[in-house]
């Protein structure tokens, strides 16, 4: 909402700099978010009101004219293009020096006078242009008659527009009366009210219209009034500048008051032109279900029966509380004005403003909440204005039909609950202070404050609303800070938390990037990483109303994410890479949320960085993706087990499961090329998920301690010829968990070799086995009789050969 | 001189002039070898044949050689000693490093910056005695709004420009991409009794269109606690401390008025301008105002505490949410909240 100073102080004294008073208002009312200076450019020397004497021809340019002015310092001669100057009028003048727009280039720069097709002029007659004010510069700005020769033009139109973002409950401070209570309120000036007076004519309003309201439940008060002889034209200089400066057009003098009245109180009003009422009836009613009705801009709209229109004898002449029709517009015309005021539901309101998606000036009043009372307040405020402005002449009374008004019930305010709230008490004297100075109604017996909210009030309900009132005009600064008090809660288990800021933090100590991605995608991106068919992840949740259609749907596999950043990264990066991203997969569930599943998703790549910093002929391959996998366990003190697998999207022979224990933890793999390549990755590019929910399961609360061993281990190197075909884990297994008494046995693989020397079909695997007893130093002997056993049965069980 | 100490002597002369023209350590094991080595080295032949020497001068003789062989063990120890000392200053001199150049390159990974500052805040709150709770992205239309008291047909729901989900379930439940946190008040206070001290980071989302402080996805960190006897001024404090912890020690902070339907008194917190110290400078992050804002709070409503099933008259509570983004735009001058979630490595290095 934009609030002109200049009006505001209409209502309010306010001597307070601009930055000061945006401060003070956003503290305390509402968010000032910026503010504009009117006129701050206009030197009060050399910008002043001057008073068109005479005006005569050019003697030499049929264009121009030559107006004699007087700024204060006796009649001077101007010359002036402007087809509106004229005798008698009040205008802005300017001496030379004085900064102005120059209408041609646009640019501030300083007044240089010259003589015109030889005639000199002692200054210039100003257009709104050249003041900044607008564009206009076909006619020259006419100011009130009632402005003095030689003020300073800044002190007669200067202004300070704010910007003010107010809140979604307070109707009241979309006018600017409201907004003046609150800031007399604040800085402990009075409030000072509007005209409100009017003559009344012989005529009663009744002998005009009468008002049938068929919809009470969604129409709270609908107020009618009548005002004869209005002469419709343009509204005065004055109006006009606040209606432009609030942010609103002017249109004529009729229509000009009703948003005059409407920014000033914040009631909106609706004027039609008397004689096109058909019936002299009007009134609102629920529309019939598809019923159609063109509004003011000029658009069809679709009614259903929920939404609300008035209407005349004969049909519907408005949206009721939205927009206006136009077959009952205000017109040059028009001479007899009716004047609606009217209440409606905020929700009904909101409603059908939501569904017709028409949002105008009076909804966004209305759907907040108005108090009815003020229906007849605004209306006494528009007849005051138009029999002054527009010479009309209101009929009496009005028809006012308010089938339910709400009597006020006071609030109690126990001083102790606003000392409970807030952590400090306020003076009962203060306390009384700030609720009447914002229109409420108080009186304290026994320590309980019995307060009634103003009709305009219609977000205060409960004691703590009331809290908030004193404390904000009170001063949030006098808040003091303090300390949590009291018992602190117990301390439920986080285990998921627990793991999966372990394996974050682990995963980026192992080199890896943390990412972090939308976690909304296209059908494109996922189809190319999770089956069709695929039971959970392929019918994914979609958004409505998403914000781009490449952000539709919530991705139920992070692996999309990861490639797309790894395509976009590799742009500029021409190494290895190695990226995380800890995220849900959104699995859509029967009949309740989707179930969000926690996942760690790594994928790495490209070329190790040599020695001097530059890609090296060496990749990362698929055991770069699994030694990180399995450091990942170790530090959560587990151990993978890996088996051969085969999933949508990944290189079979390259993909691995991941189990611990009797739970799937995630998996390891090569991207299946012609995958990567529709990310257009060209290299070999590898992945990894660690899945954190069945993780949590299997971790151990602690680490299975125990003391390092006194005692020596005897290593043993071993060659052994498998089948090609066969895989170390079942070999390593048989190893580990041979047993000997008292003898613990550890194996590392530290080659794989195929080729020359060992037999086709076959490959030989060296293994580094350890032997270690708790209680004695193994022996030679010893250890080779525990080897001979353990080859023994390798042969045995697996047809694994010592290599000769 | 008798004829042994002849002998000895000119055997030392020959072995230790030798010795000094073996100067690599390869040539002094060899030296080493042919005088002293155990099985024929030169010295050790010479003791081993002491048997054969006349009785009477077998005494002299073996221990003249015995001091022999502790002169050259002695010897070719200094000679090692030299040689090894050399070679250490040799790298000093002649194996100079240019220390200038690059380091082997390491690996590095880190996380990301909003995970680097919701830890930051996780951590604020944690010593205040905060536990960290989480509640679903996806979630139902009537926590998101109903329950906090955002009614349909009400215009604070202007204020959430909501990203719904295309599925109803059984019909008539609306799921949506839940706007805020502030939810999960509600899921908190359902789950536990007071006294209640939560946080609850998490991903939210509004539809909306981006620009350098817009962002469609973002991330908050909501906070709760209510018991009886909890104050606005405790809120206070609690900010207080959260602002010092992640800004500096000097901070200083203000409340001023503000609407949150799910709070009253509602609040908004901000932080004086730590980059333009309100010099009156035209600051791009304060707009000259010396204050930032930087989350927004509030009492819990009475009405959300007898929701769930609380006496509002005995527990009081107190709400406020942070956006992530925006702290860590602060802390880091960073201009553009576009950058967090392009994924751009140039970028997220830098943190």
């Amino acid at each position: 909402m934009k609030i002109p100073l200049s009006w505001l102080k209409d209502y309010v004294d306010i001597e307070l700099p601009p930055a000061e008073f945006a401060k003070r208002v956003t503290d305390a009312i509402a968010e000032v978010e910026g503010w504009e200076l009117i006129g701050a450019q206009w030197d009060p020397k050399l910008v002043r009101v001057a008073e068109v004497l005479t005006v005569e021809p050019h003697p030499n340019a049929d264009r121009l004219r030559l107006a004699t002015v007087d700024a204060g310092e006796g009649p001077c001669t101007v010359v002036c293009g402007a087809p509106n100057v004229a005798a008698g009028q009040k205008v802005a003048f300017a001496a030379e020096g004085a900064m102005l727009i120059d209408g041609h280039t646009g640019k501030l720069s300083e007044l240089k006078l010259r003589a015109i097709r030889g005639v000199e002029s002692a200054g210039m007659v100003l257009s709104e242009k050249e003041l900044g004010l607008s564009d206009e510069h076909e006619g020259i700005l006419v100011l009130s008659e009632d402005a003095a020769i030689s003020t300073p033009l800044v002190e007669v139109i200067g202004d300070v527009v704010f910007d003010v973002s107010t809140w979604a409950n307070r109707a009241d401070l979309l006018g600017i009366l409201g907004f003046a209570r609150e800031v007399a309120a604040v800085t402990g000036e009075e409030l000072r009210q509007p005209d409100l007076s009017h003559s009344q004519s012989d005529r009663q309003v009744g002998d005009f219209v009468s008002v049938t309201n068929e919809a009470p439940d969604l129409c709270l008060r609908f107020t009618a009034s009548i005002i004869e002889d209005v002469q419709v034209g343009p509204s005065p200089p004055w109006m006009q500048q606040r209606l432009v400066r609030a942010g609103m057009r002017p249109i004529n003098n009729v229509v000009d008051v009703t948003n005059y009245v409407m920014l000033e109180t914040g009631q909106p009003l609706h004027a039609f032109d008397y004689e096109r009422v058909r019936g002299s009836e009007i009134g609102p009613r629920r529309a019939h279900e598809g019923e159609i009705l063109t509004t003011l801009d000029e658009v069809e709209r679709d009614l259903d029966s929920e939404m609300l229109m008035i209407c005349d004898g004969e049909g519907p002449v408005a949206v009721a509380g939205i927009m206006g029709a136009e077959n009952s517009e205000v017109s040059e015309s028009t001479s007899t004005v009716l004047l609606e005021v009217a209440n409606f539901q905020p929700g009904s309101i909101r409603r059908t403003s939501t569904r017709l998606r028409l949002r105008s000036e009076a909804s966004l009043r209305f759907e907040k909440g108005i108090g009815p009372e003020l229906a007849p307040f605004a209306q006494a405020r528009a007849m005051c204005l138009l029999e002054g402005l527009a010479g009309g002449r209101p009929a009496t009374g009005l028809v006012d039909s308010f089938p339910s008004p709400l009597p006020s019930s006071p609030i109690a305010l126990p001083a102790a609950r606003i000392e409970q709230v807030l952590g400090i008490s306020i003076e009962p004297a203060e306390v009384i202070r700030i609720l009447l100075a914002l229109g409420f109604e108080v009186s304290e017996t026994g320590g309980v404050f019995q307060v009634t909210p103003p009709f305009w009030r219609t977000d205060v309900a409960l004691p703590d609303d009331l809290v908030e009132e004193l404390i904000r005009i009170y001063g949030y600064e006098k808040l003091p800070t303090t300390v949590l008090r009291g018992a602190l809660p117990e301390v439920p288990p986080r285990p998921l938390e627990r793991v999966r800021e372990r394996v974050r933090s682990s995963a980026a100590g192992l080199g890896f990037q943390e990412v972090v991605s939308y976690t909304l995608t296209s059908s494109e991106i996922l189809g190319r990483v999770v089956a069709a068919d695929d039971q959970e992840r392929g019918q994914p949740l979609a958004a409505t109303n998403p914000v781009a259609s490449q952000h539709t749907y919530l991705r139920t596999s992070l692996r999309g994410s990861l490639l797309t950043a790894y395509s976009a990264n590799r742009r500029h990066e021409d190494v290895a890479m190695r990226l995380f991203e800890v995220g849900f997969e959104y699995i859509p569930a029967q009949s309740t949320l989707p179930q969000e599943r926690p996942v760690l998703c790594a994928v790495l790549g490209g070329q190790r960085l040599e020695r001097w910093k530059r890609a090296g002929t060496e990749s990362l391959d698929f055991f770069d993706a699994k030694g990180a996998i399995e450091t990942l366990l170790e530090d959560l003190g587990v151990e993978g087990i890996f088996t051969a697998e085969e999933q949508f999207g990944l290189l079979a022979g390259h993909t691995a499961a991941i189990s611990v224990g009797d739970e799937s933890v995630g998996v390891v793999a090569q991207v299946y090329p012609d995958v990567a390549a529709t990310f257009d990755i060209e290299e070999p590019v590898f992945l990894f998920e660690l899945w954190l929910e069945p993780l949590t399961r299997v971790i151990p609360d602690r680490p299975d301690y125990g003391p390092p061993s006194r005692y020596p281990e005897a290593r043993r190197d071993l060659a052994l010829l498998v089948p090609a075909d066969m895989p170390a884990a079942p070999l390593l297994d048989v190893i580990r968990t041979h047993r000997v008494r008292g003898v613990r046995i550890t194996v590392d693989v530290f080659d794989e070799y195929r080729g020359e020397g060992v037999p086709p079909g076959q490959k030989s695997l060296a293994l580094a086995v350890r032997f270690r007893a708790e209680d004695r130093t193994l022996g030679e002997k010893e250890v080779s009789r525990i080897e001979q056993g353990l080859l023994r049965r390798l042969e045995k069980d697996l047809g694994a050969t010592l290599r000769a | 001189m008798s004829t042994i100490e002849a002998e000895v002597d000119s055997l030392r002369a020959e072995a230790l002039e030798e010795l000094a023209r073996a100067d690599s350590e390869a040539e002094q094991d060899v030296w080493r070898a042919q005088w002293l080595g155990r099985k024929d080295g030169r010295l050790t032949l010479h003791l081993r044949s002491l048997k054969d020497a006349p009785p009477e001068q077998r005494a002299a003789f073996g221990k003249s050689l015995n001091d022999l062989k502790a002169t050259l063990e002695g010897e070719l120890e200094a000679r090692r000693e030299a040689a090894r000392a050399a070679a250490i200053a040799a790298l000093s001199t002649e194996a100079v490093l240019d220390v200038t150049l690059p380091g082997r390159p390491q690996s590095l990974g880190r996380l990301h910056p909003v995970t680097q500052t919701m830890n930051d805040c996780i951590d604020a709150f944690a010593d205040m005695g905060f536990q960290v709770f989480e509640g679903p992205e996806v979630e139902w239309a009537r926590y998101n709004f109903d329950a906090v008291r955002i009614p349909e047909d009400h215009p604070a729901r202007d204020m959430w420009d909501t990203i719904w989900i295309d599925t109803l379930i059984d019909g008539e439940r609306n799921m949506l991409l839940r706007t805020h946190t502030s939810p999960n008040q509600i899921r908190v206070m359902e789950q536990s009794d007071p006294p209640m001290r939560v946080i609850v980071p998490g991903k939210c989302y509004r539809q909306e269109a981006t620009d350098a402080t817009h962002e469609w996805m973002l991330t908050q960190i909501e906070g709760l606690a209510v018991d009886e006897g909890v104050r606005m001024s405790d809120l206070k404090g609690a900010l207080y401390a959260f602002a010092r912890r992640l800004f500096g020690d000097e901070r200083q902070i203000i409340f001023h008025h503000s609407y949150f339907p799910f709070v009253e008194p509602g609040v908004e917190m901000a932080i004086d301008c730590f980059l333009c110290r309100a010099d009156g400078s035209n600051c791009r992050t304060c707009h000259g105002t010396g204050w930032i804002e930087i989350l927004g709070a509030g009492m819990v409503h009475p009405e959300i505490i007898e929701n769930a099933g609380y006496d509002s008259s005995r527990y009081t509570g107190f709400a406020f949410g942070v956006g992530i983004e925006r702290v860590a735009m602060l802390r880091w001058g960073i201009e553009d909240i576009r950058h967090f979630y392009q994924n751009d490595l140039r970028f997220l290095r830098q943190f």
